[in-house]
């Protein structure tokens, strides 16, 4: 018998489909400087919201590795992160791992906190971050579809994820 | 390579900024006593990590600001308080005052 723990997480009341996605100001972090933008004035066609755990755990770093290896950044939807931690830890990321894509930086796990998918950290007292998160969002953001992980760390099948969030 | 590098909306000055310069909280608040609307886009410590920078003004200290109404990029923090009071103020290019303490104060950027 294996002896590890896969942490099942409690249950979340997260957004759904039919509900629009709140609207959020935070620094737009790229592999060369941020800046403060709304998820107003960045969606403005099919977008994809990704929530990952912080930069630097292993979870954020296969989950973008594999988004890219799958083409999600080159796609005609727009692919934006969002997670908690600071502009200086993304940027570095976004750059050491040639990256071509946004991330939201959100220190404080507000925006998880109002989508419903907040995590605190058992053993780091006082720090939170999301769950692993994908949102589909309409032009209007509206919501298309959710998929929001239920154990942790847990990995989409993402051939069912894309089908899901209507990326075939 | 960034996609949000290029916008056609929002505030018609873009202003490269490090957090606690000094040179750039001095641009800010030139900025700000003018009624200016800005967007900061903040940029690393380190001058290597600055690319963007020397893409848009040619040097790789900041402050630097875009001014898109007119066509003007500029570095410099003393230089570019004196183009904002020059071009933005209510005294315009004849305050000398301005225009002294700017000389005297050159160069010094982050």
């Amino acid at each position: 018998m294996p002896e590890f723990d896969v942490v099942e997480l409690e249950p979340t009341d997260h957004l759904g489909p039919g509900e629009t996605a709140p609207d959020f100001t935070r620094p737009l972090v790229t592999d060369e400087f941020w800046e403060d933008r709304s998820l107003a004035e960045f969606v403005d066609g099919r977008t994809i919201l990704v929530f990952t755990p912080m930069i630097g755990s292993f979870v954020a770093k296969y989950v973008w590795d594999e988004l890219a290896e799958r083409g999600w950044l080159e796609r005609e939807e727009r692919v934006v992160g969002v997670t908690a931690s600071t502009p200086y830890g993304i940027s570095r990321f976004l750059d050491e791992n040639d990256l071509p894509v946004e991330i939201f930086a959100d220190p404080t796990n507000g925006i998880a906190a109002d989508y419903g998918i907040a995590h605190d950290l058992d053993g780091m007292t006082g720090i939170g971050e999301p769950r692993l998160a994908f949102v589909a969002l309409e032009a209007d953001r509206s919501i298309e579809s959710v998929w929001v992980a239920d154990e942790w760390p847990e990995f989409p099948d993402y051939e069912a994820l894309e089908a899901e969030l209507g990326l075939d | 390579m960034s996609k949000a590098t290029n916008r056609d909306d929002g505030p018609a000055i873009t202003f490269y900024r490090l957090q606690a310069c000094p040179y750039c909280e001095r641009v800010a608040r030139a900025l700000g006593e003018l009624g200016l609307e800005y967007r900061s886009r903040f940029v690393e410590p380190l001058h290597s990590r600055r690319d963007v920078v020397k893409r848009v003004a040619g040097v790789r200290t900041v402050p630097v600001i875009v001014d898109h109404e007119t066509g003007v990029t500029m570095a410099e923090s003393a230089n570019i308080v004196d183009y904002l009071e020059s071009t933005y103020g209510a005294g315009s290019a004849a305050d000398s005052t301005t225009a002294d303490g700017a000389t005297a104060e050159t160069g010094g950027d982050d």
